[in-house]
């Protein structure tokens, strides 16, 4: 018997189950839809959502219900809602594994939020390289379309609700919000600058709410089944419901595992992940996604939940948990993520674009055996002049991991610019090639 | 905000407005004008239609040309250099020619900790490129990535719209082999799902 109920994972978890709208239906599926659309008002479906105190699922735990508040009441115009399926925060998979195996979960879910906000329109924006996910995506949207759940005219209830799938095209900051309406608007996509708002001006200037897969796939449930259900899973008040948590890394086995919101690290990784995949013992590992510190064996302890990851000093984030094994450098680790966030920072704000571009020669003259002490400080002071000081989150994510394992394991840092001194190979900086 | 930034001045200079009949290219109008038209009905601003219509330029001629681009910008009423600086932007736009079959594999750490690099090491033995690098048959482009969302069954790459993933040496090879002979391979992932039943 499993120890946790499954929720999101639940209909893909059973014996032949496709995805189709058939097999969806058979589950209880788009019952949660017809009991809600036209029967009860859109306000208090946003109340049940507030109750019930579902977080954003894709990394900055937004309370969902309040997202939706922030929409004008008595605005006229169109309306939209943006589902956020460009997952691309390295070490999550979970939204791949939603949309390509149960399909019609998020578009009951979309079509619910929808509703909910007063948007007749909704776009699926989904990472350019699932190019299987959209045609699953596209191939649901039909028959939903046809079955009469999406569409003008739901149901016969007057409701329409239509739905979209827009494909990105390989940037991860499109995950950042206002970046992915840029892009939905056909630009290059470079975060806004915040106020104002989604809720007010968001895509093509309207009143938008964007939210993430996961987060949309729990809608139905939490309508089904009632907010005090969903409020009682996890560690309430401020961490309600399960999340699929990835796992990544020197583990057995790694792949999604939902869990309820408060399990601890250890549980996840040597329970249900199988525990390392050697004799070797876990060394470090990241909470949730690359944007978020490192922890160390000291954390294994530490509550899967919002609050208990950020009391440790990291985030839980989108839910990627990477662990790394004893043998590790940990300085090879912070500058293999140092590259994947040099090569995506947008070149929008100064501090990331040129830091980005500092960070990473001096993490590799470090890593190559020609690095100097006073590269910890430079370091350090870049990434104090990076953080808080760009337009979105993205110049507080690059610089975790250096920060993290600066603090954890500099002496890692200090070895290698030990052995460049003894080796005497410090030579003046060769002329970096940009890539 | 604007939904496109063209200023008067631009549209009003002779050079810069550069519309379809000016042009007279209408290669992708003629070949897609259903699928386009279709694009254009989902989006109440048409330039949201753009990275749609560069993937659709892209699987005409394998990248984007700059006709392609002059050709988008008529359609959508936009300028040129509007359309480029967007084609810019993205990794997965290519603005020049790439290999039939253009291999991506992921090098971000969640894949590196399992073998990425041994995985690149194996295909540049194989087909004799460095990443970045075209085989002179022009079968087989080279890419070195990041992140690419599959973080529980590395190491991974990603092969034209196909994912591979959980790669092993032999595993490898026979992709290279069943992608030269028959364009195709029957290890291309499914819909995901991992652990399939731990539960």
């Amino acid at each position: 018997m499993p120890k946790y109920e499954l929720v999101l994972l639940k209909n893909m978890m059973q014996p032949g189950y496709t995805g189709s709208l058939a097999d969806y239906e058979k589950t209880g599926g788009y019952h949660a839809l017809r009991n809600t659309l036209g029967k009860i008002a859109p306000t208090d479906v946003t109340t049940t959502v507030m109750k019930s105190g579902l977080r954003g699922r894709g990394g900055a735990g937004f309370p969902t219900g309040v997202k939706w508040g922030f929409l004008p009441k008595d605005y006229q115009g169109p309306r939209y809602l943006c589902c956020n399926a460009d997952e691309s925060e390295p070490g999550t998979f979970k939204d791949r594994q939603l949309m390509e195996r149960d399909p019609h979960q998020l578009l009951e879910g979309i079509v619910l939020a929808g509703y909910a906000i007063g948007a007749q329109s909704a776009y699926i924006y989904i990472r350019g390289e699932m190019v299987l996910g959209s045609k699953i995506l596209e191939r649901a949207i039909g028959e939903a379309r046809a079955a009469g759940y999406i569409g003008k005219n739901i149901l016969g209830t007057g409701i329409t609700v239509d739905v979209w799938v827009h494909r990105g095209a390989g940037a991860y900051i499109c995950g950042e919000e206002t970046a992915l309406l840029e892009s939905l608007e056909g630009k290059r996509g470079l975060p806004r600058v915040k106020p104002p708002f989604p809720a007010t001006h968001g895509l093509y200037n309207k009143p938008t709410v964007v939210n993430n897969v996961e987060t949309l796939a729990n809608l139905p449930h939490i309508l089904s089944r009632g907010p005090e259900w969903f409020a009682s899973i996890g560690s309430p008040p401020k961490s309600t419901g399960t999340r699929v948590f990835c796992v990544s890394g020197h583990v057995k086995r790694p792949g999604n595992y939902e869990l309820p919101m408060g399990v601890t690290i250890r549980e996840l990784v040597f329970e249900h992940a199988g525990g390392m995949r050697s004799d070797k013992p876990l060394k470090a590992f990241i909470p949730g996604g690359a944007s978020a510190p490192f922890l160390t064996p000291d954390h294994l302890d530490v509550k899967l939940d919002f609050e208990s990851v950020a009391a440790a000093g990291s985030m839980l984030g989108s839910g990627g948990v990477t662990v790394m094994e004893e043998g590790t450098s940990m300085v090879w680790a912070a500058l293999r993520l140092m590259e994947f966030f040099y090569h995506e920072s947008c070149g929008k704000c100064s501090p990331c674009r040129e830091g980005s571009s500092w960070l990473v020669q001096t993490m590799r003259r470090i890593m190559a055996k020609r690095g100097q002490m006073q590269d910890l400080e430079t370091l350090t002071d870049l990434c104090k002049n990076i953080a808080g000081r760009t337009v979105c989150a993205f110049g507080d994510a690059e610089v975790s991991p250096i920060m993290s394992t600066l603090k954890h394991w500099r002496h890692e840092y200090v070895t290698l610019i030990h052995e460049a001194e003894a080796a005497n190979l410090i030579r003046p900086e060769s002329v970096g090639t940009r890539h | 905000m604007g939904m496109c930034s063209v200023n008067a001045r631009s549209l009003e200079h002779p050079g810069r407005h550069l519309g379809e009949e000016k042009w007279g290219e209408k290669v992708l109008k003629e070949k897609y004008g259903k699928e386009i038209e279709e694009i254009l009905s989902r989006y109440p601003v048409k330039r949201s239609a753009l990275i749609p219509l560069l993937y659709l330029a892209q699987r005409e001629h394998g990248y984007i040309t700059e006709a392609a681009m002059t050709e988008i910008a008529g359609l959508l009423k936009l300028t040129p250099p509007q359309v480029y600086e967007t084609a810019t932007f993205y990794t997965m736009l290519n603005l020049k020619k790439v290999g039939t079959h253009h291999i991506q594999v992921c090098k971000s750490l969640m894949c590196a900790l399992v073998g990425s690099d041994t995985v690149i090491g194996w295909i540049k033995t194989k087909l004799g490129i460095a990443p970045g690098e075209t085989t002179a048959d022009g079968l087989f482009t080279l890419t070195a990535v990041e992140c690419l969302a599959a973080c529980g069954t590395a190491p991974m790459m990603q092969i034209n719209d196909d994912y591979y993933e959980r790669l092993t040496e032999e595993k490898v090879d026979k992709i290279l082999v069943d992608l030269r002979t028959a364009g195709t391979s029957p290890l291309k992932s499914g819909p995901y799902m991992w652990p399939e039943s731990t539960r």
